[in-house]
């Protein structure tokens, strides 16, 4: 798939062209300036694991960790990607073997509908990067921007609990 | 073989974790068209002009399609009528010229991608000529009328008893707007293939549901129509009805002959069905022993002018205590909205609010201990429909869980606990939800490799639909759960319910059962037929992938390949169980809540839930479990977060997104712990189990306003209990 939005040809606008390392690969992309980088991901990668909750920063749903950091794709234009190391939910796993917080999601039914998921373990394995979860009240501040309308909460604490303590 | 019962992982869960699950604004196709909705800032009115030439200017943009060049639509409401409509006249998106609520789709902007349509939308100039309206209840109440759907009638003489009671008590409950809100918005994705025949991935709760609807409004044979629905991210409610984005999606790509997707943004996932507002009057009369002598219930329901929009308040009054004397009254208001939308545990998530704060203030009044006071009117049977229940295990419900909770501790008088500023408060109510079963089909299907396929088109919303239905085809056929594939979100599949009322394991999975044991009634007979030892066979067993008698055992596989065919299939068509006929069924619930309340802030947090549930047998506890953790999130949320404001002056809700409506967050949520009581029941399904989507909400919101009297001394009866309210 091209990584220029369909009838781009025909619009006026400047394209830019960004070089950032996607899920291990490196990729040199052409985007427009007021693309995000959640529908860069979505629209012209078909890398749909990331969400659009909100598409205002208020959800959590399209979490991405840039240069191991979360971050809020949909706030985030594609433009400001330019040399970024990028990790999306289809790059967390090994191949055929999950990341351990994958693994803890499955383990302790950390979802329902599936939807929030994504946004959710980019967000924890981003948690765990920062070092500053300690105890559960830590972690559950710590990942209030991640909203779940299912309500699996305390299976996502259950869950981030488990890898951060490295427990299998 | 014990497949039920075991709490296996989700068999969607490695999908899920992974990002690969597709919901359905997720299906790319080379040139998709992407489509806009422009909806109304007005609440009403007509509108006079829509100035779409700037959108059509830009490159890229290929149409705007409103009211008056859409492509033809049915004109008789039956054709919009749905398997979940209220009575009247189902709203019809761009049908002519009438704003009916603010929030509305007035026009489709259909360009190239998704940031252009956007784009082109918001230069779409629409002029108005708007009306008077009223969207505020309380302003309204006088004009309530008497819902369609009657409530059972009254029993006994209520009036006489409530004045004559040595204890009788007058209360008023409010609950606000809700908004479903699940964390995907709706979505539609057409494909529209070469013979013109569409593939619609859409977010729905009914596939079949929806193709009913687009058939009938577009005039199409079923054969042309096709709905996907492999993963909904989300729905409780909001996918029962076809939601708008779904014919507008269709309207452009029938008229361009391409495939489209219409997205809705998070705001106007505002613009459709939601939880009624409702105002309730709760009067209660009881004996100095407690023993309730008289209970009226009235609940006042907000509707839109088009449909009568009615749930099940009040009935819950009438059978979860025993009384002889009983009024219920359900009256609606139209008002200038959209139609309110069954939303988790319709009617019982409010009404059960009313009646078990209204419980717990009886219990104060009288001296009573709460969870006493609901023994002592415990009810042996369901007064409404006067028959005995099939099973009712709420007295378990109670005794579990009190004993978890600690409640034995608790002293009854308010402001009696707290941890330094923090008021401690201990609070409980009771639930209730019907456990229904409706027709459903299956089929089950196994190849020569011993691989067992069965479908039913239901869905799986994120309640574990793909696992459970697994786990009962797994123990129905003895074939190893790894051997079983359970495909849903087809339309094209056999015949399924609305996911919805908690009733897909009851029906869905009976029909699931009885596919699967037809099916092992075939291999049986080819055993018979092709080894002699089988023949005369009295007791056989299907277990581990084999058919087994005494020492002897054949593969599944090698039985299919006896008889000469690639794959064996079967389909049933199942009904309710004649037995359920001469009972009630309903599933109970005790929750416990603690709360603590900040003495100087007001601030509450809900620290710690015991939630016991009575639901039958449960067929994968991690995912009934996972259930109950979510209704009681929403409960919280229901009583301390959800309100979606309206404003009256220009009759359209304010906070429409997620920062402003508020849902539970990580950190709002403390310790819950969920008890499945033992309940065997042999009437409501062959399953015995009763499902249990909704129970986990019922009586929470209660529960945690009941705590936060016994914290503060205050009764907060108007929900939510924000801070202001209790300081
Ligand atoms: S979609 Fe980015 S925060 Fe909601
Ligand atoms: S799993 Fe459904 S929103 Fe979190």
């Amino acid at each position: 798939m091209s990584a220029t939005p369909n009838g781009a040809a025909a619009q006026p606008f400047v394209s830019h062209s960004i070089r950032l390392s996607l899920n291990g690969q490196d990729r040199q992309l052409d985007v427009l300036p007021w693309t995000t980088l959640l529908d860069l991901l979505r629209e012209q990668l078909d890398l749909v694991g990331s969400k659009k909750g909100c598409d205002h920063g208020q959800c959590g749903a399209c979490t991405v960790l840039r240069d191991g950091k979360r971050i809020n794709a949909c706030l985030t234009l594609a433009v400001m990607c330019d040399g970024a190391e990028l990790t999306t939910i289809e790059g967390l796993a090994d191949g055929d073997q999950l990341h351990p917080m994958q693994q803890a999601f499955i383990k302790h039914d950390a979802f329902q509908c599936g939807y929030c998921t994504p946004g959710q373990i980019c967000s924890a394995v981003g948690l765990a990067n920062e070092g500053r979860a300690h105890d559960t009240a830590q972690i559950q501040e710590l990942m209030s921007g991640n909203l779940c309308r299912c309500g699996a909460y305390s299976n996502i604490r259950a869950a981030i609990e488990e890898v951060l303590e490295g427990k299998p | 073989m014990t497949a039920i019962g075991k709490p296996l992982d989700r068999v969607d869960g490695l999908l899920k974790v992974t990002g690969q699950a597709r919901y359905a604004g997720e299906f790319p196709e080379e040139r998709l068209l992407h489509g806009s909705v422009v909806s109304s800032t007005v609440a009403k009115g007509r509108v006079l002009r829509i100035d779409a030439s700037r959108a059509l200017a830009l490159p890229g943009v290929v149409a705007v399609i409103d009211h008056l060049n859409r492509p033809r639509i049915a004109s008789y409401d039956d054709a919009f009528q749905d398997d979940d409509a209220a009575d009247g006249s189902p709203f019809r998106p761009l049908y002519n010229d009438r704003v009916l609520y603010s929030g509305q789709p007035l026009a489709l902007v259909i360009a190239d991608n998704l940031e252009l349509a956007r784009h082109a939308g918001s230069l779409v100039e629409i002029e108005y000529a708007t009306e008077a309206f009223e969207t505020d209840l309380l302003a309204m109440q006088e004009q309530a009328y008497a819902s369609p759907q009657t409530p059972p009638k009254p029993r006994g003489n209520f009036q006489a008893e409530w004045s004559g009671a040595a204890v009788s008590l007058d209360l008023h409950y409010s609950t606000p707007v809700e908004h479903h809100n699940p964390m995907e918005p709706h979505a539609s994705t057409v494909l529209y293939q070469p013979d013109g025949t569409l593939h619609i991935h859409d977010k729905t709760q009914g596939p079949q549901n929806c193709q009913a609807y687009v058939q009938k409004v577009f005039g199409l044979d079923k054969s042309q129509v096709r709905i996907f629905a492999a993963f909904v991210g989300g729905a409780f409610g909001s996918g029962l009805r076809p939601q708008y984005q779904l014919p507008l999606a269709v309207m452009a790509s029938l008229a361009l002959k391409r495939s489209v997707r219409v997205t809705l943004t998070r705001q106007q996932m505002f613009t459709f069905g939601y939880r009624p507002r409702t105002l309730q009057r709760l009067q209660m009369g009881a004996a100095a022993d407690g023993r309730l002598l008289a209970l009226g219930h009235t609940a006042i329901g907000q509707t839109s002018r088009f449909e009568d929009f009615s749930e099940h308040v009040v009935e819950w009054s009438g059978m979860l205590y025993h009384c002889d004397n009983v009024q219920l009254t359900y009256n609606l208001v139209p008002l200038d909205v959209f139609t309110p939308l069954d939303m988790r545990a319709p009617g019982a998530a409010l009404g059960v609010i009313g009646l078990e704060c209204a419980m717990d203030e009886l219990a104060c009044a009288l001296g009573i201990d709460p969870v006493q006071l609901r023994l002592i009117n415990y009810a042996e049977r369901n007064q409404n429909e006067d028959k005995p229940w099939s099973s009712k295990a709420l007295r378990e419900c109670y005794s579990e869980g009190a004993e978890r909770f600690g409640w034995s501790q608790r002293n009854p008088e308010p402001r009696s606990m707290r941890d330094g500023r923090q008021l401690i408060g201990w609070g409980m109510a009771g639930g209730v939800w019907e456990a229904m079963q409706m027709k459903a089909s299956a089929k089950a299907r196994i190849d020569g490799q011993g691989k067992l396929t069965v479908s039913s088109a239901t869905t799986d919303i994120g309640t574990g639909t793909y696992t459970v239905m697994t786990q009962i085809a797994a123990q129905a056929s003895g074939v190893a759960v790894e051997d079983v594939v359970f495909v849903l979100g087809d339309s094209s599949l056999p015949t399924a319910p609305l996911q919805g009322g908690s009733f897909t394991v009851s029906s869905v999975g009976t029909a699931v059962q009885q596919a699967c044991e037809a099916l092992t009634g075939k291999l049986l007979a080819i055993a018979r037929q092709t080894y002699p030892v089988f023949t005369q066979a009295e007791s056989v067993r299907f277990e581990d992938g084999q058919l087994h008698t005494g020492d002897v055992s054949v593969s599944l596989a090698q039985l299919v390949k006896d008889s000469g065919e690639d794959a064996l299939e079967v389909q049933v068509d199942s009904e309710p169980g004649k037995k359920r006929e001469g009972y009630s069924t309903a599933t109970h619930s005790a929750v416990f809540v603690e709360v603590q309340v900040d003495e100087d802030l007001g601030t509450i947090k809900v620290s710690r839930v015991v939630s016991a549930i009575a639901a039958g047998r449960v067929v994968n506890p991690k995912m009934a479990r996972s259930q109950i953790l979510g209704g009681v999130v929403w409960g919280i949320g229901m009583a301390l977060h959800e309100e979606t404001q309206t404003d009256h002056q220009l009759g359209r809700f304010m906070n429409h997104s997620l920062a402003e409506y508020h849902i539970p967050v990580n950190a709002d949520i403390g310790e819950i712990d969920v008890v499945f009581v033992e309940e065997h029941d042999e009437i409501v399904n062959a399953l015995g189990s009763k499902g249990v989507g909704e129970i986990g909400i019922v009586g929470v919101a209660a529960a945690v306003a009941n705590a936060i009297y016994h914290a503060t001394g205050k009764r907060v009866r108007e929900f939510p209990i924000t801070l202001d309210k209790v300081l």
